[in-house]
């Protein structure tokens, strides 16, 4: 049976999604290859781990890449919601450790719809906005078929204009079109 | 306390610049002198004598511990500082005939040889034939003579003064308003810019200086991610700083200075994406001002096999991109301080517990070697090789793990996600 195609996604510009589970970085990475010029990464300083940016080169490339280092999460969001609102960073993710209410994320949304941009929060499992219009749950998945495998499961756990629905995806790098690169695959062991 | 010279320097500088209430000519002498053309400016303090007593004065005051010589010629003026006393003589040439021949400012070894001949003072000098003297010594010593006894002349070279971009508007009214206050600042950057593309340079930083009328300043400062000078592109960036004065009873004068200049030259703009990079870079100021222009940064490649220093981030605002990005091996996305897990020998544990999870291994590709740099003391690499695995979990996790062939132990260093 072919698996499903895969919808919403690419992310839908001029919206804020949400983006949670172990393999949220790497669905942050292929969100940035999907013809994003420059994407912003909002970081806090005091976090301990570091973005490698050779880890994002089968993605795209880390050059474009703009790394802002804020105090706390509301200078982030501050800063979230600025870039948004300018439109000349295509691409904005912000990696948040509490749960914003529904008046910052409607903020959010409507910095992105002024500027046509996009917006991505890695935001820790459960703690969801209501005015993101989808929230995905990724997680990596063991493949024993492929060595260096990809394999992962994203479920949309919320859309606002559609159903949910699951996917098994793998990144393929050779592909040159970016379109083609995720792969959306059967359930392993079926 | 150890030599600064830049410091030296920069003091000289500032000490030049004062010396310029005596004359206009003020040029460096070396590293620790200063030339004063005072033709036609001693009059000011009276005469010559009550000048150097002015100086001295001044000087001695500030702490500062001076020689100065006053002579008809730069050449004489350089020998009596160094060599003479410090008050005006009254008798230049006997004054002058009195010094050692090492006050012409000649080689070491030529004043050996004048000793040597028994040609002592400068008198013995200026009594001796010159003919035999340029044949020995060349035209050097003979010209050095000229020079201190004002035959022949010497210039000196006052420096430039540096350029000063700062411009003022003083009000009848005091203001209050912000747009009242952003219709003032446009019409200083209309004058100040002029100023900057005069000369092509461009500020990187701008002060307005904001005096109210009970004589209080306020002060905002812009830090641009660029070098500009254009005033339309400079004047809404100052929007947000102007929100936050405080205006009191009312605000009497502007003054805009740009504090920090570069060199801005004129380049080809580009019908495709000028556009979009100059509203990049004026994200890029908005963005500084709030959490400082430090705090955005953007990855360069290093060259250099320790996964932490294979790149190195530098302010988006003082780098331009480089995307020569190579690689051998996959790295992960994210990096941890190293978190030690249980394992033991050179395998990969087959089990392991990791934040609180435990995980079976399912899949481990390695190792790879990664030797420390024993060219940099680094903290983290005490442990000595690291042997690195790539290890994928039957729950799913992709973990960068590692292994101290030195020192055995097992760490989780990063996740492939």
């Amino acid at each position: 049976m072919q698996p499903k195609p895969l919808i919403c996604f690419p992310l839908a510009t001029s919206r804020v999604h949400e983006a949670c589970g172990a393999n949220a970085f790497k669905f942050a990475a292929i969100s940035g290859a999907q013809n994003h010029t420059r994407v912003l990464w909002v970081r806090q300083a005091w976090q301990s781990d570091i973005l490698h940016p050779i880890g994002l080169l089968p993605y795209y490339d880390p050059s474009k890449t703009l790394l802002a280092q804020v105090k706390n999460q509301v200078e982030g969001l501050t800063v979230m919601e600025e870039a948004l609102r300018d439109g000349s960073v295509s691409l904005v993710i912000i990696e948040l450790d509490q749960p914003i209410n529904l008046t910052v994320g409607r903020r959010l949304q409507l910095a992105a719809k002024t500027g046509k941009t996009t917006g991505l929060c890695i935001i820790p499992e459960g703690m969801g906005s209501n005015a993101a219009e989808t929230r995905w749950q990724c997680d990596p998945m063991f493949d024993p078929e492929r060595a260096d495998s990809t394999l992962m499961c994203w479920r949309l756990i919320k859309n606002k204009s559609g159903t949910l629905c699951d996917w098994y995806v793998r990144w393929d790098a050779t592909k040159s079109n970016p379109a083609d690169r995720i792969v959306v695959v059967s359930p392993p062991g079926e | 306390m150890p030599a600064n010279p830049k410091a030296d320097q920069g003091f000289l500088l500032a000490l030049r610049r004062w010396a310029t209430r005596y004359c206009p000519w003020v040029g460096l002498e070396g590293a620790d002198g200063l030339t004063l053309d005072i033709t036609g400016s001693a009059h000011l303090f009276g005469d010559e004598t009550a000048m150097l007593a002015d100086m001295h004065h001044r000087l001695k005051r500030a702490g500062i511990a001076v020689r100065i010589g006053l002579g008809i010629s730069r050449g004489s003026a350089w020998a009596l500082a160094h060599y003479g006393t410090t008050s005006a003589p009254n008798d230049m040439q006997t004054a002058l005939a009195a010094l050692p021949v090492a006050a012409l400012r000649i080689e070491r070894k030529t004043d050996v040889a004048l000793q040597r001949l028994g040609l002592r003072t400068i008198g013995d000098l200026t009594a001796t034939e010159r003919a035999p003297l340029a044949r020995r010594f060349g035209p050097e010593l003979l010209l050095r003579l000229d020079q201190a006894t004002g035959v022949q002349s010497e210039d000196i070279n006052p420096l430039k003064a540096p350029p000063h971009y700062a411009v003022r508007m003083s009000f009848p009214e005091p203001i209050g308003l912000c747009a009242d206050v952003m219709a003032g600042v446009e019409r200083l950057l209309v004058k100040l810019c002029e100023q900057l593309a005069l000369d092509g340079v461009g500020a990187r930083t701008l002060l307005l200086s904001l005096r109210r009328v009970d004589r209080d300043t306020q002060e905002v400062e812009l830090r641009l991610a660029r070098a500009l000078h254009d005033a339309h592109r400079i004047l809404p960036l100052f929007q947000r700083g102007i929100d936050t004065v405080d205006a009191g009873f009312g605000i009497d004068q502007l003054r805009l200075m740009a504090i920090q200049v570069e060199k801005q030259p004129v380049q080809q703009i580009n019908h495709v994406s000028s556009g979009s990079k100059d509203q990049f870079d004026d994200l890029l100021t908005r963005l500084g001002a709030r959490i400082g222009l430090e705090n955005i940064q953007r990855f360069l490649p290093a060259d250099s096999h320790i996964p932490e220093r294979s790149f190195i981030r530098a302010p988006a605002a003082f780098s331009s991109p480089n995307d020569a990005w190579t690689h051998a091996q996959p790295r992960p996305i994210r990096l941890f301080p190293p978190e030690p897990i249980t394992g033991d020998g050179s395998q990969p544990p087959p089990r392991f517990r990791w934040r609180r999870m435990t995980l079976t291994t399912g899949r481990a590709t390695g190792p790879e070697r990664i030797a420390p740099e024993w060219w940099m003391a680094d903290e983290n690499w005490r442990s000595g090789l690291r042997d690195y695995w790539r290890v994928e979990t039957q729950q799913g996790r992709r973990l960068w793990l590692f292994y101290t062939p030195q020192n055995p132990g097992w760490f989780v260093h990063g996740e492939f996600a």
